[in-house]
């Protein structure tokens, strides 16, 4: 066989899967946004329409919904990134080989317990009744918009922190100390020097953090009480209204926003040495 | 050797470090070393992997506490200092140049870091540039540059900023043989232009010898021997450094006894070692042994032969191939008589 050959019938399986199931489901759900369903009997009928977008923009609730997610998404994403650079800096630079063991466990091992769990124990704390209500004496955040905040920032703090951890790990010993060897102090060491470097993986993090924030609907179902976030809304759409050409064309305000993301850390220059 | 006797007597060295030590757990990397650097001095620190050299020069540049001893920069203790508050820059074995900033940002980091006004900076990175001859090369990344131009690039960077002191981790280790000649040539003029002290570490004897005005050699976190370059060479004061700086014959006690009839072990360098076929005239009055050549290596500029001679001893004898062709009676297997002037001899101990 020709080495072509060999190579091609090695990659047509992932690349049928990757162009088939993936973006071919991504493709009918995006034509799907166009169709409509029939009032009486509930069945998707495909007939071309701008029905489900026109809603889309006149309906104010959705407009706030999106907006709301987005400042969500990145509020997630700027929380994570106050908390995992430093992590990141001290495990990488800092600490001792068997500390940064240590560390690198205790920030992956959340990964392996089920997603479920880390919501419904972060229900109990922020519950009415529950230990941060007791502790504070009585001032929890409670249900809502603020529990939200924190359980996601919570739930995808690792995703942050690895690939930071990773960045600064590339940024070699010498590099620092020549900084410092130059007359720059350790503030303007991290500032000009570090950062600069880490930049590509601080965007890698947050891009997992963004998207994942986007995606998210269990963790406001369970702790965000009346909050409504664009992904628990495409769900009612999708299961309570069964109207999924209107829950696709809602879809298309997360897709986009991740595309704008992606773009915006394009033009940083963050994706280039990635 | 001129420029020791010149200096003046009265002036602060450079360097001083007294009583150095430094521990990393259980490892005593550098076990007491006492030393001065004198202004404008090219300065070599020489030894073997693991003898503590890099960790002194860690500790001048202010990279490593010291256990103890301190560390005196220009009559200054600077033993606790920061190493953005000591007047001294390192050229890094790695480069460690900024891969997110083009050369010219490279070297005007320093310069940015203490607030220079612009002006200032553009005229000091030109000049530092035109000095390590890479002017127009300012644009550029450092990744398109190749091993010599970023070491270049690294001794402006450290220079820019006018420091007292330079200090060099094994300037020239990852350059290739031909292009280390070159820039060893190139440091040694760099340094007489800018006129300031030069302290830099190597495991390579001949770069320090080429390179340094005084150097000291270093074994097991101790200054074995500190001396100008040729007074190291011709006087080893130990067989460490008759080993490590050049290479020796060494003669032991018994053998001495036996076949020179002296008392000590000594050491004599390859390239005295004169050898003629047995029987032909010697110099009366030096010390001579007779042997069989075991072999004879050709490397170009010189022939190196080893002969087995008496008492278990081996020889070698490096001679210069100036007419082109050794002497052909003197073969594998031949019977020769090695002679060397009484003064090659050094004493190594007792």
């Amino acid at each position: 066989m020709r080495p072509g050959a060999r190579l091609a019938l090695l990659l047509s399986v992932p690349l049928l899967w990757l162009v088939v199931m993936y973006l071919g489901s991504i493709a009918v759900m995006l034509v799907s946004a166009f169709w409509t369903v029939n009032d009486f009997t509930g069945a998707v009928e495909q007939t071309f329409t701008f029905d489900n977008i026109r809603r889309l923009v006149t309906e104010p609730l959705f407009a706030t919904v999106a907006l709301r997610t987005i400042l969500v998404a990145l509020g997630v994403t700027v929380i994570d990134a106050v908390f995992a650079i430093p992590m990141a800096l001290f495990m990488s630079k800092v600490a001792s080989p068997r500390l940064r063991l240590g560390l690198l466990v205790a920030v992956t091992t959340p990964l392996w317990a089920s997603y479920l769990v880390k919501a419904y124990a972060w229900r109990t704390l922020v519950a009415p009744n529950g230990p941060i209500a007791f502790i504070t004496g009585g001032n929890t955040p409670g249900y809502g918009l603020a529990a939200t905040v924190i359980t996601l920032a919570y739930l995808w703090l690792p995703y942050m922190i690895i690939p930071i951890y990773a960045g600064f790990d590339r940024v070699s010993d010498s590099l620092v100390e020549a900084s410092f060897d130059l007359g720059a102090s350790a503030w303007r060491t991290i500032r000009s020097v570090a950062l600069p470097l880490v930049f590509p993986a601080i965007a890698a993090g947050s891009i997992f953090t963004f998207s994942l924030t986007l995606g998210d609907y269990i963790a406001v179902g369970i702790v965000g009480g009346k909050t409504q976030l664009l992904a628990n809304v495409i769900y009612g759409q999708l299961v309570t209204a069964n109207n999924q050409p209107f829950a696709a064309a809602l879809s298309l305000i997360p897709l986009a926003a991740i595309v704008l993301y992606l773009f915006a850390m394009r033009r940083t220059g963050a994706l280039e040495k990635v | 050797m001129a420029r020791v006797a010149e200096r003046t007597t009265d002036a602060v060295p450079q360097i001083s470090l007294r009583g150095l030590r430094k521990t990393f757990g259980t490892v005593t990397a550098v076990d007491g070393v006492d030393l001065d650097v004198e202004d404008g001095e090219f300065f070599a620190m020489l030894g073997p992997s693991g003898s503590g050299k890099t960790t002194v020069l860690r500790m001048i540049a202010g990279f490593e506490t010291p256990t103890s001893g301190s560390v005196i920069l220009d009559g200054a203790d600077a033993t606790g200092l920061p190493p953005y508050r000591r007047d001294v820059n390192t050229v890094f074995q790695d480069y460690a140049l900024f891969p997110h900033m083009t050369v010219a940002k490279n070297i005007e980091y320093g310069l940015l870091v203490d607030k220079a006004p612009k002006a200032e900076r553009v005229r000091r990175v030109g000049e530092a540039l035109e000095m390590v001859r890479l002017g127009g090369f300012g644009d550029r990344q450092p990744t398109q540059l190749s091993g010599g131009q970023r070491q270049r690039v690294a001794l402006a960077r450290a220079l820019v900023k006018r420091p007292k002191v330079l200090l060099l981790d094994e300037p020239l280790g990852a350059l290739d043989l031909k292009l280390r000649e070159q820039m060893q040539l190139e440091l040694k003029a760099i340094q007489r232009d800018v006129g300031i002290t030069f302290v830099f570490v190597t495991h390579d004897q001949d770069e320090a010898l080429t390179l340094c005005d005084r150097l000291a050699v270093f074994n097991n976190g101790r200054i074995e021997q500190l001396g100008a370059a040729q007074e190291v060479y011709e006087f080893p004061a130990s067989a460490f450094v008759a080993d490590f700086v050049g290479s020796s014959n060494f003669i032991g006690a018994h053998a001495a006894r036996e076949v020179l009839g002296m008392s000590g072990s000594f050491a004599v360098r390859p390239e005295k070692v004169a050898i003629v076929p047995r029987g032909d005239t010697v110099v009366a009055g030096v010390p001579r042994v007779d042997g069989v050549v075991r072999d004879v290596v050709y490397a170009g500029a010189v022939t190196r032969i080893v002969v087995d001679g008496p008492a278990g001893l081996t020889f070698s004898s490096t001679v210069l191939n100036t007419a082109g062709e050794l002497d052909v009676s003197i073969r594998r297997g031949a019977e020769v008589t090695l002679w060397w002037p009484a003064a090659a001899l050094r004493r190594i101990s007792d």
